[in-house]
C-alpha cells in the first residue's frame, strides 16, 4: 500500500517535471516566432518587386530599398574576404601547431575578450585605424575590415572546435604512413572539419550582415543616388537603413520600416538556414 | 641470421611519467617475427613507437641511446622520418581506417610519395589486399567506405595500407586486440606469410598469442628486457623466474 503510494507519487513528479520543462522550452521559443510573425504581418504588405528592386524616392518614404540590400551584400562578402581565410588559417594554428604554452593561452585570451568588446567599439577603432589612419575613408572597404575583426572570434572558435573534434587517431595515423603534418590537415583534417568551419563561417558572417554600430562610422551611408562602384565607396546598409527611416525620418510609412526589417531578417535567417542544412547533411554522411 | 635492427642502451622517459625504457640493447633479425610481451606499462610500444619515431609525437622528457636500422641511427635528429616511416610502418590496436574508400585508404601513402601511375595503384592495392589476406572477401567493393568494413577487415585494410608502402619492417602493437578468433587467425597466418619479405615485430595482445606466433620473444617488465631469446625455448623453458612466473599466469 505504502509502496503503491510512492510509486505513483513518482509518476506524479516526473510529470511534473516534464510538464515544467516543456514549458520553459516553449517560452523560449515564443519570442522568436513572436518576432518573425509580427514582422511578417507589419512589413510583408510591403514587400514588392519595386521594393526589392527600385531606389528609395521622397526622401526614402517611397520607393525601394537597392541599394540597402546591395550594400549589405557587399559588407557582407567584403567581410568574409578578409575574415575566413585569417579566421580558418588561426584556427589552424590553434589547433595543430600551437603548443600548449603561455604564449598560446596569451592569444586564446585575446580572441575571447575579442569577442566580448561591444560592437560600438569596433566601430570607433575601424573610425580611427582603417578610416583616417590608413586613410580608406568612410568606405565598404573600411567597413568590412571592421565587421571583419569583429566576426575573426567566431570564426576562430568555431572552426577550432571542428578541427579537434577530428579524431586524434586520424593524425598519427596519417603520421605513420609518411605524410607531413601539413599533408595530414590539407588531405584529412580539413576536409573531416569543413561542415563545422563553414558553419561557424557562416554564423560569423550572419552577425556581421546584421550589425549596426561597426558600420556607421566607416562605411555606411545616410543615402546615395547610385549603387557603391568601387570598395573606396560608402554605401547603404540594411540594419543601418532601418535605424535611419525609423528614427531620422518624420512621417515615415510604417510598412517601409517593417518591410526593410523583414528584408533583414529573411537575409539573416536563410544564411543560418543554410548552415543548418550543411550540418545536418554532413552529420548523416560522416565517418567516425 | 642478420640483425635488421640493433637497439643500444635505449632509456626514454616521457614526460607524463608513464611507460618508459631503461637501458635496452637487443638487436632483431631480418624476417623473422620478433615478439614483445609483458604486462601493461612494460615498455613495449614504447619501443615500437621508437623504431618509426612516431614519438616524436609525443613529449618526451629524456631519451638517451640509439637504435641502429641497416647500421644508421635513426634517433639522429638528421633523419628523414618521413623516408623513415614509409620503410618502417605500423598497425595500431584500435583499427582506424581514414574517412574515404577503401582503395584510397590503400594508396594513401603511396599518393603522399607522389605515385600517380594507376597501373602501379592498383598493383599495389592488388597485391597488399592479397598479402593481408582480404582480397577474396572485398576485391569487389573497393569504392565503398573502409569505414563499413567489419573491425577485422578494417584492420587487415590498416595492415595492407602498410603493405602497399613495401616497407622492409612491419611494426604490428596489439592488431588484434579488438578482433574476434576467426579474424585474429586470419591476422596471424598473414604474419607467417609476411615474415618472408619483411621484418615483423609484434607486441601480442597475449601470451598465448606471443607463443604462436614468435621466432623470437622479449619480455619486458616496467620498461626493463627481462629475457630474449629464441621463441619455442623462451615459452618453453624461460630462464629468468619472472619470466616463467608471466608466462605462467602468476602475474599481469
Amino acid at each position: 500500500m505504502m509502496t503503491k503510494f510512492l510509486s505513483r507519487n513518482r509518476h506524479t513528479v516526473q510529470r511534473i517535471g516534464f510538464t515544467a520543462i516543456t514549458m520553459m522550452v516553449i517560452l523560449t521559443i515564443i519570442p522568436i516566432i513572436a518576432t518573425i510573425v509580427f514582422i511578417l504581418i507589419k512589413g510583408g504588405s510591403a514587400i514588392s518587386w519595386e521594393f526589392l528592386s527600385g531606389f528609395p524616392h521622397d526622401g526614402m518614404r517611397a520607393g525601394g530599398i537597392l541599394p540597402a540590400i546591395i550594400g549589405t551584400l557587399y559588407l557582407t562578402l567584403g567581410t568574409a574576404v578578409f575574415s575566413v581565410p585569417l579566421g580558418i588559417a588561426a584556427a589552424i594554428y590553434l589547433s595543430e601547431y600551437a603548443k600548449d604554452n603561455q604564449v598560446t593561452r596569451i592569444i586564446r585570451l585575446a580572441i575571447i575578450n575579442l569577442a566580448g568588446i561591444p560592437s560600438v567599439v569596433y566601430g570607433l577603432f575601424g573610425l580611427g585605424l582603417f578610416v583616417l589612419f590608413l586613410n580608406f575613408g568612410t568606405s565598404i572597404l573600411a567597413a568590412s575590415l571592421t565587421l571583419s575583426i569583429m566576426t575573426l572570434p567566431v570564426i576562430i572558435s568555431t572552426s577550432e572546435e571542428a578541427l579537434r573534434a577530428v579524431p586524434q587517431s586520424f593524425r598519427t595515423v596519417s603520421i605513420s604512413l609518411g605524410a607531413t603534418r601539413w599533408q595530414t590537415i590539407s588531405r584529412i583534417i580539413i576536409k573531416e572539419a569543413l561542415p563545422g568551419i563553414l558553419t561557424g563561417v557562416i554564423l560569423g558572417l550572419e552577425r556581421a550582415a546584421g550589425e549596426t554600430a561597426p558600420i556607421l562610422f566607416t562605411g555606411a551611408a545616410f543615402f546615395l543616388p547610385r549603387l557603391p562602384q568601387s570598395p573606396f565607396d560608402a554605401t547603404m546598409a540594411l540594419p543601418y537603413h532601418l535605424f535611419v527611416i525609423s528614427t531620422q525620418v518624420p512621417e515615415m510609412p510604417i510598412q517601409i520600416q517593417y518591410g526593410t526589417a523583414l528584408v533583414l531578417l529573411v537575409f539573416v535567417l536563410s544564411m543560418n538556414v543554410i548552415a543548418t542544412v550543411i550540418r545536418s547533411r554532413a552529420r548523416a554522411r560522416r565517418q567516425w | 641470421m642478420v640483425d635488421k635492427i640493433i637497439i643500444e642502451n635505449l632509456s626514454l622517459q616521457y614526460s607524463d611519467g608513464t611507460e618508459s625504457l631503461r637501458n635496452v640493447s637487443m638487436g632483431i633479425p631480418q624476417n623473422a617475427v620478433t615478439v614483445l610481451f609483458g604486462p601493461a606499462g612494460g615498455g613495449k610500444s614504447t619501443l615500437l613507437r621508437c623504431l618509426n619515431r612516431l614519438n616524436d609525437l609525443t613529449e618526451i622528457k629524456t631519451s638517451s641511446g640509439r637504435i641502429l636500422i641497416d647500421g644508421e641511427n635513426i634517433l639522429d635528429p638528421k633523419t628523414d622520418v618521413i623516408a623513415l616511416r614509409r620503410k618502417v610502418g605500423m598497425v595500431f590496436a584500435r583499427p582506424v581506417t581514414l574517412p574515404m574508400s577503401i582503395r584510397e585508404n590503400i594508396i594513401y601513402g603511396l599518393e603522399l610519395m607522389g605515385e600517380k601511375r594507376k597501373s602501379k595503384l592498383d598493383e599495389a592495392v592488388e597485391r597488399s589486399l592479397k598479402l593481408s589476406a582480404i582480397w577474396d572477401e572485398i576485391k569487389d567493393r573497393l569504392d565503398e567506405p573502409a569505414i563499413a568494413l567489419s573491425g577485422g577487415q578494417q584492420q587487415r585494410v590498416c595492415l595492407a595500407r602498410v603493405i602497399a608502402l613495401q616497407p622492409q619492417i612491419i611494426l604490428l602493437d596489439e592488431p588484434t586486440s579488438g578482433l574476434d578468433p576467426i579474424s585474429t587467425g586470419k591476422v596471424e597466418a598473414a604474419l607467417s606469410e609476411l615474415k618472408k619479405e619483411y621484418t615483423v615485430i609484434l607486441v601480442p595482445h597475449s601470451v598465448q598469442q606471443a607463443a604462436r606466433t614468435a621466432d623470437h620473444a622479449a619480455f619486458f617488465l616496467t620498461g626493463e628486457l627481462i629475457e630474449y631469446g629464441d621463441g619455442k625455448t623462451l615459452f618453453t623453458n624461460p630462464k629468468q623466474k619472472k619470466t616463467e612466473d608471466y608466462i605462467m599466469g602468476r602475474f599481469g
